[in-house]
């Protein structure tokens, strides 16, 4: 279904949220790329478990447990599809930062022993933290893919960055402060080549771009629903057969064996492997329901809303006393400046029209720091927006820089 | 409440034009610290002399509230005695402010006395 400005304010009426008001007025959510709302359907996918299916999984043989381990084993296979994987190579998670960690803590078994990392400096905390972590203890040290000055990743650098020394590449799919979209399917290339384990933060990329992991021929891909419409606390890893074979297990406990002695146990097949206790049951199938919606759209009609958004938006933003911070390829997000006042200010105040946008680091603070800016004001699309929501934003903005121009002359 | 409830002249008047702004070569303390929700980025000079506040200066970067906050608290402090200080607490510091702060918002208005506590953790 090709987006318009007109059905995607009729897209609003699945959204239960935008009934609300804030102040008095119509909800206008730019923060998409912090969390996405949530249609009806999946509220309703999560509410039809527990009134009609709930059940834990895999232990039951009545007829319950077994709708509900047969249901969270499709919302496997329907992630899996959505990624181009196979249903037994997604293992659920909490959400992205979870995958990663998974990684961080299991995967110096299976990588070659080499002494650098690489990463970009566009990177969110969940993709940096975690592997600072992860060179101290291996002794190992991080290097990174410099940005160029037009926000896109400097390819030849990289190319000289990625060889004999890298042990593991882990990169950002879309930049969730900037917006701009990686050549990951590049990058992992040069990886490859380098026989490196190659692994995808697909936080942004997944809810923006069309992912076909064997496409890309990632070892890795880490994605959150919640940023596709599902609900928090889950998300998923996509990760290669034979290399999960392969991955020690990160957590411990119950459903995560096979046999167990009072001293020793073995390992459950993937990804059940990595799925130790209780999962989020009724989460993963509000996640599958979350990627039926999507496909009842088109991810790429999505997209393409959101790229005709961001073009409107840019135009728009093209004012006194603001600057842009956008490449020439971005996914739905859009980082500017207001001189002389601060990004949180802007946030705070927009908020009184009833405008939800980001203003601060964006989790990013190495970004912020190399761009010489405490942090940036963020806005970021999906499905529902449309232009006047941009409309309103801009003259919120008027009236906030007219308010710190004239306010406290004194 | 409103967001611009908070934005009042006064407030807008300190960030424009900051009281004791800068840095103090002869600081006896110092202490830089951040607001992991925003960004904002306090650092205090401190003076301090007989214990008391002879001299204090601030710098750094962030919204308005925290920069007004951060003008506010050095003027009330400068002469006090260091037991004085170290007891201001939040009330003190919001009626300093004179404006209604969400709780969001909170962290950023104490950022300034926060790092002023840290500063002089160990004068007396």
């Amino acid at each position: 279904m090709k987006i318009t400005n007109d059905n995607a304010k009729e897209l609003r009426n699945d959204f239960p949220i935008f009934k609300r008001k804030i102040n008095g007025k119509p909800l206008i959510y730019l923060d998409n790329a912090a969390t996405t709302q949530k249609p009806q359907r999946v509220l309703d996918a999560i509410q039809r478990f527990y009134e009609q299916h709930n059940a834990n999984i895999h232990r039951g043989v009545y007829q319950l447990s077994e709708e509900a381990t047969e249901q969270y084993g499709r919302a496997h296979a329907v992630v899996g599809k959505f990624l181009g994987a196979n249903a037994n190579e997604i293992i659920f998670t909490r959400n992205t930062t979870e995958s990663l960690n998974l990684l961080a803590y299991t995967v110096h078994a299976i990588m070659p022993k080499r002494k650098h990392i690489v990463l970009t400096e566009l990177e969110h905390h969940s993709n940096l933290v975690p592997w600072q972590q992860f060179a101290k203890r291996h002794n190992m040290s991080i290097v990174f893919i410099p940005m160029k000055k037009d926000f896109t990743l400097d390819y030849d650098a990289a190319e000289k960055l990625i060889g004999g020394d890298t042990a593991i590449l882990s990169v950002g799919h879309v930049s969730n402060a900037l917006g701009s979209i990686n050549d990951v399917k590049k990058l992992v290339s040069m990886g490859k080549n380098a026989g490196a384990i190659t692994i995808v933060d697909g936080a942004q990329g997944a809810a923006h771009v069309p992912v076909n992991v064997k496409d890309i021929n990632c070892d890795f891909y880490a994605c959150s629903a919640h940023k596709l419409f599902g609900p928090t606390g889950i998300g998923a890893l996509y990760g290669r057969k034979e290399l999960l074979e392969k991955l020690p297990p990160f957590l411990f406990g119950g459903d995560m064996i096979k046999t167990v002695s009072y001293q020793d146990a073995t390992w459950n097949d993937v990804p059940m492997k990595f799925e130790a206790g209780t999962g989020a049951i009724a989460d993963a199938i509000g996640f599958a329901e979350a990627i039926a919606f999507i496909q009842t759209i088109g991810l790429e009609n999505i997209a393409a809303w959101e790229r005709e958004l961001t073009q409107y938006a840019l135009k728009k933003l093209r004012l006194p006393g603001i600057t842009l911070l956008h490449g020439h390829d971005s996914a739905g997000i859009i980082s500017f400046i207001c001189e002389e006042i601060h990004a949180h200010d802007v946030a705070s105040l927009v908020s009184d029209d009833g405008v939800c946008i980001r203003g601060g680091h964006h989790c990013a603070m190495p970004l912020m720091g190399k761009l010489g800016i405490p942090g940036t004001c963020r806005i970021s699309f999906s499905v529902y927006n449309s232009f006047e929501d941009i409309d309103q934003l801009i003259s919120s903005l008027a009236k906030i820089q007219h308010m710190f121009k004239e306010g406290g002359k004194t | 409440m409103e967001a611009h409830e908070m934005y009042r002249e006064h407030i807008l008047d300190l960030y424009k034009h900051p009281h004791n702004f800068g840095t103090l070569k002869a600081a006896t303390n110092t202490h830089r610290e951040f607001n992991p929700l925003c960004g904002d980025d306090v650092t205090m000079d401190v003076i301090v002399e007989d214990g008391k506040i002879r001299d204090i200066k601030f710098h750094g970067k962030g919204c308005a509230i925290s920069m007004a906050a951060a003008s506010l608290v050095t003027d009330a402090v400068k002469g006090k005695p260091i037991a004085e200080v170290k007891r201001m607490s939040k009330e003190d510091l919001l009626n300093l402010l004179h404006i209604p702060v969400g709780p969001v918002r909170l962290k950023c208005a104490l950022l300034a006395l926060d790092t002023l506590h840290k500063s002089i953790g160990d004068a007396k």
